[in-house]
């Protein structure tokens, strides 16, 4: 994985409650067998106008967000389903951060599986940093290891995170090869509970 | 000595390690495995040349892309069919139990689990899929992970989580007559909001609760996510015993009696007090329907299209505006005049023999409105042959309905069960989001009795006062 220490970057912003992860990534993406190319799926269906042309009010289709590395946001980001595809389709546009008020849970720990940082901001903070991207060019400063997000005036907000998911996120650590670290206490564990609880092992490929 | 809820018992049990800032390495019973959500974890094992620890904790079925037509001509699309495939490959090569399309135990993830005996009280259940919560109803600790953390419990049995909060919702009273485990939840979240349970497990308590049959609680349990809840859990007791007692994968004989006196301590302790309560009284719960794009845009069946205008702040009054856009809806219309011209009858959410029972009982001797196409789609192959053996196929389709193949089938949309743009259905799923069963498609949540009787009059009816 992609650690992420500091982000200077362009802001884009989507100002819209609930926006759940069929719009960030609707049903017909997700057949792919691949973790990659999902960039053409991101809002897809929020691109379009109803005659099936791009729509250039949508702020994806303009160039002035084409560079854009963080999204920001309203409340309840990534609601519905456990799709990884929704940060999948956000890296692959180039997004490295969201900022919101609020992340649905599987969402916002999905993030953190994939290089992205999901920053929760008080709302009053969300609104102000609404009224900043309204300026062309509009940058933000994400930093990790102090937990503050910078605006171009100076202003600083600061932002939780849990440390064991900001150590692994800082370091881009592979999450499965920590856990396969405590091979043998996971084998103790099995060890005691095939004793306690036997049921909880019936081997189901003899179904 | 301070007692524990239901949730703490099971978290509590299956925590292997846990790091300085409460981060905790905790243990997975078993996992679920479907097509869609499952091939870049299979990858990823490959790649680093890592195998599953337990293949025997996984059950794998596909259920999101499978055509629910005739399936002997196979499936249409060669991506869907690549990603089925792909499925059949990697559990072959993982040694990884598969129920295969053609297999008659095949159907929705959450529906077979439970139907298998797969899902036990007590367990961790966790499943690449939002509605892992289902599994919740039994007194199991469930819940939706993302693709990555599908190929962490693969590797290692375990997950790295951080301890939720908890939340008891309790439903006191009566239902009323025709109301059930759907209005139940769906009122829920119309009042504690989609956000009202993130950061929560909901265990669910109250007279209404334990007078639900454990369908009626999967149907509850399903639905905590639209509530913002990763899990939602019912507490076990006899009823949830005699449901699992001689199902395949249950334990059997004495191991079975060792399980079920276990079982018997789980619920919370009395006097334990929760993260936070909420109650609903039972009678105040009308036939719901939603009318925006989100399942927390919901009124009863009794009620209107609200007004914009009317809304608390500028942020509400963008959305509903946005959505009565989107569904294309009038402020102040009653909901009853709502007009449709698709009914799906399905989903992990109301596809069980129960929730078929029902519905058939009132479609019998009635025919679906000239203007309106319905279907119903059983949530497995197990519950397809049941309802055929009790003649239920025959009702619907003497009825007008199309009886279909098992599978996810309209309730997302990944198979040809598309709506087309503008098309309004009344569905007994559990979303309502934008295009969520086609693009440009609008989606009203119901139950099922509710759908029966929409679909013979073309519009919503309050089926309390039907016929």
């Amino acid at each position: 994985m992609q650690a992420f220490t500091a982000l200077t970057g362009l802001v884009a912003p989507l100002d819209r409650v609930n926006v759940d992860t069929d719009q960030i990534i609707p049903k017909q993406f997700l057949k792919t067998i691949k973790r990659t190319g999902l960039r053409e799926g991101l809002f897809y269906d929020w691109r379009k106008k109803k005659d099936g042309s791009p729509d250039p009010e949508f702020f994806l289709n303009q160039p002035r967000y084409q560079s854009a590395t963080i999204l920001l946001t309203r409340d309840n980001f990534g609601c519905g389903s456990s799709r990884e595809h929704a940060p999948w389709a956000l890296l692959d546009q180039g997004f490295r951060c969201v900022i919101a008020p609020s992340f649905a849970d599987i969402f916002y720990n999905n993030c953190f599986q994939n290089g992205i940082l999901p920053v929760a901001l008080k709302v009053d903070e969300v609104q102000a940093l609404f009224k900043g991207a309204v300026k062309e060019g509009y940058r933000l400063t994400v930093d990790l290891a102090s937990q503050t997000v910078a605006t171009p005036d100076g202003t600083t907000y600061r932002f939780d995170v849990d440390p064991f998911r900001k150590d692994c996120l800082y370091k881009g650590l592979d999450a499965i090869g920590l856990s396969l670290q405590h091979d043998a206490a996971i084998a103790i564990y099995e060890t005691r509970r095939q004793t306690e609880a036997p049921w909880l092992f019936t081997d189901l490929t003899t179904h | 000595m301070a007692g524990k809820t239901l949730f703490d018992k099971i978290w509590d049990a299956h925590v292997v390690r846990t790091e300085p800032d409460g981060t905790t390495l905790l243990y997975v019973d078993r996992q679920l495995v479907h097509e869609v959500t499952s091939p870049q974890a299979f990858e990823g094992l490959k790649l680093a040349g890592r195998k599953p620890r337990r293949p025997g904790a996984t059950l794998a079925v596909p259920d999101h892309n499978v055509p629910t037509t005739d399936r002997k001509l196979g499936i249409a699309d060669p991506i869907s069919a690549k990603q089925i495939r792909t499925l059949e490959e990697n559990c072959k090569d993982f040694g990884i139990t598969l129920f295969t399309m053609s297999d008659v135990r095949q159907g929705i993830v959450h529906v077979i689990g439970p139907e298998q005996g797969f899902t036990l009280p007590g367990m961790t259940i966790v499943c690449g899929d939002s509605h892992t919560s289902t599994h919740g109803a039994f007194g199991a600790l469930a819940f939706g992970i993302g693709t990555s953390e599908v190929e962490h419990v693969l590797a290692t049995q375990c997950l790295l989580q951080t301890k939720p909060k908890t939340m008891e919702i309790r439903v006191d009273g009566r239902l009323s007559d025709r109301c059930s485990a759907k209005d139940v939840i769906l009122a829920i979240i119309g009042k504690i909001g989609t956000a009202g349970g993130t950061g929560y497990v909901i265990e669910y308590t109250g007279s209404v609760i334990r007078g639900l049959t454990m369908e009626g609680r999967m149907t509850l349990c399903n639905m905590s996510i639209e509530a913002g809840a990763r899990a939602g859990m019912v507490a076990p007791d006899e009823k949830t015993v005699a449901y699992i007692k001689g199902r395949p994968m249950a334990p059997t004989g004495d191991l079975f009696e060792r399980a079920a006196k276990a079982w018997q301590a789980l619920p919370t302790d009395s006097g334990v007090k929760y993260d936070k309560t909420v109650e609903l009284k039972a009678e105040q719960i009308a036939p719901q329907v939603t009318w925006g794009t989100s399942p927390g845009m919901v009124t009863g069946v009794d009620g209107k299209v609200p007004d914009p205008k009317m809304m608390p702040d500028e942020k509400s009054r963008k959305a509903t505006e946005h959505a009565l856009e989107y569904m294309g809806l009038a402020p102040n219309v009653p909901i009853t005049q709502i007009t449709i011209d698709k009914v799906f009858i399905g989903s992990c959410t109301n596809s069980r023999i129960e929730d078929l029972r029902l519905a058939a009982s009132f479609a019998k001797g009635k025919k679906v409105a000239k203007s309106v196409y319905a279907m119903v789609v059983p949530g497995s192959g197990l519950v397809k042959q049941q309802a055929e053996q009790e003649g239920l196929d025959k009702i619907f389709r003497d009825a007008g309905f199309e009886w279909r193949e098992a599978g996810c089938s309209m309730c997302l949309a990944m198979n040809a069960d598309v709506l087309q743009p503008g098309e309004r259905c009344a569905s007994t799923s559990n979303r309502n989001f934008e295009g969520r069963q086609g693009a440009g498609g609008r989606t009203h949540l119901v139950s099922p009795i509710m759908a029966v009787a929409a679909a013979v009059e073309g519009h919503f009816v309050d089926i309390r006062n039907w016929k």
